[in-house]
């Protein structure tokens, strides 16, 4: 998000979902939609049928690849590379959009010059995709009058994921695809939430609705508000919590409906750093993996036991609406919170949550005219600064939030490992279908366990025949930081030098594999590339 | 008699609108909603069995407390007050940044302005983020 913020002043999806079935031209770039996002999935195969020509760009032949016009199987980390060089022909063939950059963007010089140099014979050595698909796909995204671009987390999880964005940004306006119905740049959210928690300011350096912790009038309008002073210092991002919980300089921690020691990079640092805590509160439906570090676990009760709203990937904002009442002990977290501020001495009276939501409209400009009685039909997409405001479909019509849209020229970034003779491959993970993050609720569900019982790593049958791997072998994968142990997957559809793990999976977590390098603006881990290496399922090899 | 109520799928960031049934307090199938839905009478299979781990017997039923290498249930009011005492002890010794808040994604944004602000307001600290990097 720090990217768009930086060209574009607005990390979100750009567009509806409603609009990618409208659109001419999709790009689907570090998302294997199908089965992250399975709706937006199948409205891009419906833009398919309705005559759109699709581009993806993954090192996996994913559902969506296989449909593609051009598939530019990239090697995991190289994107900015791809991308440059797509500008690179869209400038040399001369299918930029002039009179939109000199309109509605700065910086085009600058950029230009920096472009000239990436042609896609230096990005093919770099990416391993033909320098004549680049061409290709090049030609079809600025050829189209609407194109819209889809990403997620194979451009974020990178430590050169700011660069990645703004690379998808240049490209963006250098065509002029954005600030319309069917044309613009989509970050896919992968929770149900993620956008209405950025949203609200459950970040260390913005108070909700992206006000600056470290202005000094967004400081005084929220002490007002709140009654005491707010901190002037920016906080701590996640990965630099367990840092800071490691060397002793965080003490207590208060963990809320997330299961860190599964999900965050290198693991055995996260572990290292819960155990140093002199105090851990875990608030959950389960008893997580990270539950068992705790010192008091709460039960929160789930989506159905209480109301509120979530903010979905297009910026909408809908009701959730209780279904029964709490079930056992368990409370909703914002009446915990609640109580446990009033015996701090704070008191927090709310009836109900309309009562949060009005509190949120009063001082949140872009959720300004959202209030209950406004939610009973399709949801509003925000910004929806007043009462009367009818929400907004597509961001940045006739203006960006930042007012001229800002090419910044990037580089390509190695990864912060590379590989080696001892660890020849490159780990890539993300989800499948059938599971949902940690697996904390989708591996409790028997339907589910049945199509996905377990963990499992994808490796082409040219690296598995090098190594004597079959499939279905045991085997064991090994980065500098860990190993797990688990079955191969004998697969065409991932590329030569390549694997993939997904990360539900607490018996064999990817993630005691992943680096936990960051990138410097964004702090994103680059979980979508560390080097390993497999040996086939003796304790021996594995140990070695 | 079977009650319908339509709330939002709680898996990705899509947005599906889903009506929960609801008979004698327990929810026994989810269905896609057809209106006002941008999901438009779809959902996936996690959707489809959105309700199937609400009711899961493995779910945390009362508050726990450590003690020693293993957690005894606890009442709500020991719980919040034990919470309640070591935060403030740990606020008094160290000040704000000694606190790390996460967060969820999961959480409602109600629930994630609250918490927030109980972090700001209660326990004196920016120290507050959740999983968008996930």
């Amino acid at each position: 998000m720090a990217g768009l913020a930086q060209t574009m002043g607005a990390g979100a999806m750009t567009n509806s979902i409603d609009e990618i079935t409208q659109t001419q031209v999709l790009f689907v770039i570090g998302s294997n939609t199908t089965e992250q996002h399975p709706l937006i999935g199948s409205r891009i195969v419906e833009a398919i049928k309705k005559g759109a020509k699709l581009i993806v760009a993954d090192p996996r032949k994913t559902h969506l690849a296989e449909r593609a016009y051009v598939h530019l199987c990239l090697l995991p980390g190289t994107d900015a590379a791809l991308i440059n060089a797509m500008m690179n022909v869209i400038i040399n063939d001369g299918l930029i959009n002039e009179e939109f950059i000199k309109e509605r963007t700065e910086g085009f010089e600058q950029l230009r010059q920096n472009i000239l140099q990436w042609t896609p014979e230096r990005a093919e050595r770099i990416t391993g995709v033909k320098a004549e698909d680049i061409r290709r796909a090049a030609r079809i995204y600025a050829g189209a009058e609407r194109a819209m671009i889809l990403y997620c987390m194979g451009i974020t999880q990178h430590n050169c994921s700011t660069d990645n964005v703004i690379a998808l940004s240049n490209l963006v306006l250098l065509t002029g695809n954005v600030g319309k119905p069917g044309a613009g740049l989509c970050p896919l959210r992968g929770q149900n939430n993620v956008q209405g928690a950025c949203d609200m300011g459950a970040l260390p350096d913005v108070l909700s609705g992206y006000q600056k912790v470290k202005d000094p009038r967004v400081r005084e309008k929220f002490s007002r508000a709140w009654g005491v002073e707010i901190p002037e210092i920016p906080g701590l991002t996640v990965p630099e919590m367990f840092e800071a919980a490691e060397k002793g300089i965080i003490k207590a921690m208060y963990i809320i409906g997330e299961n860190p020691v599964v999900s965050e990079a290198h693991l055995s640092h996260v572990e290292k750093a819960l155990r140093n805590l002199e105090f851990l509160v875990v608030q959950d439906i389960f008893f997580t993996e990270t539950a068992r570090f705790a010192d008091v676990v709460l039960p929160a009760c789930s989506f159905a036991e209480k109301d509120g709203t979530f903010t979905g990937t297009d910026r909408r904002v809908q009701r959730l609406r209780k279904a029964i009442e709490p079930l056992w002990n368990s409370k909703p977290d914002w009446q915990i919170i609640s109580e446990l501020a009033a015996r701090m001495g704070y008191p927090m009276t709310y009836a109900d949550p309309s009562e949060i939501m009005d509190e949120i409209a009063s001082f949140t400009p872009s959720y300004g005219g959202i209030s209950y009685d406004r939610l009973e039909g399709p949801g509003i997409q925000v910004p929806c600064p007043h009462k009367d405001h009818p929400g907004t479909p597509y961001l940045h019509k006739g203006s960006f939030a930042r007012g001229k849209g800002k090419f910044i020229p990037v580089d390509y970034t190695p990864p912060a490992e590379r590989t080696d003779e001892k660890y020849p491959l490159v780990l890539t993970t993300g989800r499948v279908l059938f599971h949902y993050h940690t697996g904390t609720m989708t591996r409790k569900i028997d339907f589910l366990n049945k199509k996905c019982p377990g963990p499992f790593v994808e490796i082409n049958p040219a690296d598995a025949q090098k190594l004597g791997i079959s499939d279905g072998d045991e085997v064991y994968v090994k980065s500098r930081r860990g190993k797990i142990k688990l079955p191969a997957r004998v697969t065409g559809k991932i590329k030569q030098g390549v694997v993939f793990v997904p990360f539900h999976f607490a018996e064999a977590a990817a993630n005691y594999l992943t680096i936990d390098a960051l990138d410097p603006v964004a702090k994103t881990p680059q979980l979508k590339f560390c080097a390993v290496n497999i040996f086939a399922g003796s304790e021996e090899h594995g140990d070695s | 008699m079977t009650k319908y109520v339509k709330t939002i799928c709680p898996y990705c960031g899509c947005g599906c609108s889903i009506i929960l049934h609801v008979k004698n307090g327990k929810i026994v199938r989810t269905s896609p909603a057809v209106n006002d839905s941008i999901n438009k009478g779809t959902l996936c299979i996690k959707g489809m069995l959105a309700h199937e781990f609400v009711h899961s017997p493995e779910r945390l039923k009362m508050p726990l407390i450590r003690e020693n290498r293993s957690f005894k249930e606890a009442t709500w009011d020991e719980a919040l007050g034990m919470v309640a005492e070591k935060f403030h002890n740990i606020k008094e010794k160290y000040g704000g940044s000694a606190f790390g808040v996460l967060s969820s994604a999961r959480a409602t944004s109600e629930e994630n302005y609250l918490i927030s602000k109980f972090s700001r307001a209660v326990l004196a600290t920016n120290n507050i983020d959740h999983c968008a990097r996930l």
